[in-house]
């Protein structure tokens, strides 16, 4: 259905541009330092597509979700949504074209008001906006809450604690979809739930996807996840972009480290599976004083003198894969001459 | 480097490694809690044993009875709110017949547990230091500067940077993977034969999950120790599992060593969890062959075999007459199923309208075959 976006040439954004981040910077205050949580991140989302954004906790990738829909505010840097930056309008304006963007958050049972009725949960986007009269919203939320697989009649007048952590994420869902948006940020929205559960979570908002004409971004640790619903994937690694590839080229062409670690420490469902690669070792250094040169040289096995001195700049080693590497790993490593020469 | 140091001041289960036999026999556990609407039966005739130095993966879903299974062995329930009938027998000891002030000497010393939330099992007002020395000044009869230099050995045994400083830190200083190795620690402190780990990495990020299974994994071998791995992820255990049993509904339904229960999978539930995680070999965008619905009830489950109502392949035989625990030549292998799948296809018979069955998809044919060809990512290309 997506065939057009997954192309590898997809390099050249086909189709619009729905949103479109620029440098993003996000800074928080922690005691009298700043520390950055994201620093200088740059991206497109095209019509119609998922971009997984992955990373371990503490990358910045929950902080850019939130500030794609302007819960967080950035400190700097540009997100242009459909032609307008978010960053530069506020108030009922951006309010309004909030409703466009949904988001899904990671733990489905607390971001439910445990007090009230499903039916009044869901139905919350319109009545803020005084949309339609009661009639119309008791249909749209019956409409929706089917789309997800919730029987609205046995589920309408229950409250959130009766159901499981999967079902959550459903009218979750279902609330997000209430004012029509366009675009939907999940965030971790199945890294709390089993994995049968995972599953059918997974092939709803396939299916919510292709139904709605949605644009998702969908935020995840796990990249075996990530990959499976994303059209295009961009590890983030201490508030920057590592690698940016179609989903497919990214597990078959990893050309970051970092990535391949990612992809090495994914338990397979193999008794006989074994990974070439070691577990990451360490954990994420502190981002109030990340690493001089490459961020993640303090974890990397290949790291040599010049990722100490150097920041590598994402650069393209394929169309549509890009990477922000000095020495770059796996079938890609040799076509990419050009940065040793341009080193030197 | 921390060895067994026990100085022959605790208990009588000191020679439990002297025991012949496995270290952990379950017989027929039953665990049902009374609740207002009935008795549930979380646990509903469990036997399994676990042998000395060997790894057992216990995989289900929420509500399949695992965790309480593993609280119910360790007499972690209240007895007050809980019907509990069977036997646990640990190194020839049986701890189904032990009070609480018995149970404290087995707890911690020779038989520990592992919690899936580091934050909510540790103690926020506490150092950590403190709180892995505990046992050591309990069992070990440490004096305290003793136990505080030990506390810095495990710290530093579990990958803990500059472990001199950290053993002075609260749990609210270390972040997720860090606090996960300190209940490790604390579990491992005082040798235990047997480390129960429920859920032990659940919530931690793919990277931190493979360096704690490591951890855990090489601590188990340096230190002879069986592990119980309880999780809802069947690929936790495929590489660390000596044995798996997976749990539906209170009851074991399928037990296997780990390569035959992959390669030869007969139970179609054990299939279905299979095939229900994303697999990297497969395309981007590929269909995940999700389990419909939910567990059974487990105050009135379904008549028959308790997963029929959710089973591809079940028959008016599987919704009649429960099917037992049996085995089929290989007497290691126990599977709880009327139509046992042979080679991934099922054996029920065809029914007569095949309209009506929810055939598998392309991407659940494809499944079974990547599992042996894995190796080749590019074999995964999607056509064009």
């Amino acid at each position: 259905m997506t065939d057009a976006q997954t192309a590898p040439s997809a390099d050249v954004p086909q189709g619009d541009v729905v949103l479109d981040v620029r440098d993003l910077v996000v800074e928080f205050k922690s005691g009298r330092q700043r520390v950055q949580a994201v620093s200088g991140v740059t991206f497109q989302v095209r019509r119609g597509e998922t971009l997984g954004l992955v990373g371990e906790s503490g990358c910045g990738k929950s902080t850019t979700g939130r500030t794609l829909v302007q819960v967080q505010p950035a400190t700097s840097g540009t997100i242009d949504y459909r032609g307008q930056d978010l960053t530069e309008i506020s108030g009922r304006k951006l309010r309004q074209l909030r409703t466009k963007i949904q988001m899904i958050f990671q733990d489905p049972i607390s971001s439910l008001n445990p007090r009230r009725r499903i039916k009044d949960i869901v139905a919350e986007p319109l009545t803020i906006w005084h949309q339609g009269t009661k009639d119309e919203r008791a249909a749209k939320v019956r409409e929706m809450l089917e789309a997800v697989g919730i029987d609205p009649d046995a589920a309408g007048d229950r409250r959130p604690g009766e159901f499981s952590g999967g079902q959550c994420q459903r009218i979750s869902i279902a609330r997000a979809l209430m004012a029509d948006p366009d675009l939907l940020i999940c965030d971790e929205p199945v890294s709390a739930l089993d994995v049968s559960v995972q599953a059918q979570i997974l092939n709803l908002l396939a299916d919510l996807k292709t139904r709605f004409q949605l644009t998702m971004v969908f935020i995840a640790h796990d990249l075996a996840v990530v990959k499976n619903v994303s059209d295009r994937v961009a590890v983030m690694y201490l508030g920057k972009l590592v690698e940016v590839a179609g989903s497919d080229d990214l597990y078959r062409e990893a050309a970051h480290p970092y990535t391949e670690a990612l992809l090495a420490s994914i338990p397979e469902p193999d008794p006989d599976h074994t990974s070439d690669h070691k577990a990451l070792t360490g954990e994420l250094p502190s981002p109030l004083n990340p690493p001089s040169g490459c961020r993640f040289r303090t974890r990397c096995p290949y790291a040599q003198e010049r990722c100490a001195s150097e920041e590598p700049l994402l650069r393209e080693l394929a169309p549509g894969h890009q990477v922000a590497c000095h020495f770059p790993v796996g079938p890609l490593a040799s076509a990419a001459p050009s940065a040793g020469a341009q080193a030197d | 480097m921390i060895g067994r140091r026990r100085g022959g001041r605790t208990l009588e289960f000191k020679d439990i490694g002297s025991h012949d036999g496995p270290l952990l026999v379950v017989e027929d556990l039953h665990t049902a809690f009374r609740t207002g609407r009935g008795t549930v039966r979380a646990v509903d005739g469990v036997s399994f044993e676990v042998y000395e130095g060997k790894t057992l993966g216990i995989v289900g879903e929420s509500g399949s009875g695992k965790t309480v299974l593993s609280r119910s062995i360790m007499g972690l329930l209240p007895p007050r709110d809980v019907l509990r009938s069977g036997t646990v027998h640990f190194g020839g000891h049986e701890l189904t017949a032990m009070d609480e002030a018995e149970l404290r000497d087995v707890w911690g010393a020779e038989l520990s547990m592992i919690f899936q939330d580091p934050m909510t099992a540790l103690n926020p007002v506490k150092r950590i230091g403190t709180q892995i020395s505990e046992s050591l000044v309990l069992h070990l009869d440490m004096d305290k500067k003793e136990a505080q230099s030990t506390a810095v050995e495990l710290l530093r045994s579990v990958g803990i940077p500059s472990p001199e400083e950290r053993v002075r830190w609260y749990p609210f200083q270390l972040s997720g993977g860090m606090r996960q190795r300190v209940m490790i620690a604390i579990a491992l402190a005082c040798a235990p034969r047997l480390v129960m780990a429920d859920e032990p990495t659940t919530g931690l990020d793919v990277t931190v999950q493979a360096q704690i299974l490591d951890l855990l994994a090489d601590l188990q071998r340096e230190r002879h120790m069986a592990v119980i791995l309880v999780t809802h992820d069947l690929g936790v255990v495929a590489t660390r599992a000596d044995d798996i049993i997976v749990m539906y509904a209170g009851r074991i339904v399928e037990r296997a060593p780990t390569r035959t229960l992959f390669r030869d999978t007969k139970m179609p539930y054990t299939r279905a969890l299979m095939d229900s995680i994303p697999r990297l070999a497969d395309p981007s965008g590929a269909r995940l062959d999700a389990i419909a619905g939910r567990p059974p009830d487990l105050i009135h489950p379904p008549k028959g075999c308790r997963f029929a109502p959710r089973c591809h392949y079940a028959r008016d035989k599987c919704r009649e007459k429960d099917p037992p625990l049996r085995t089929v030549g290989s007497p290691d292998h126990l599977f709880a199923c009327w139509y046992p799948l042979v080679d991934g296809v099922s054996t029920a018979p065809p029914v007569p309208v095949t309209l009506g069955d929810p055939a598998p998809s392309a991407s659940v044919a494809t499944a079974g075959a990547d599992a042996t060809t894995t190796d080749d990512p590019t074999e995964a290309e999607p056509a064009q």
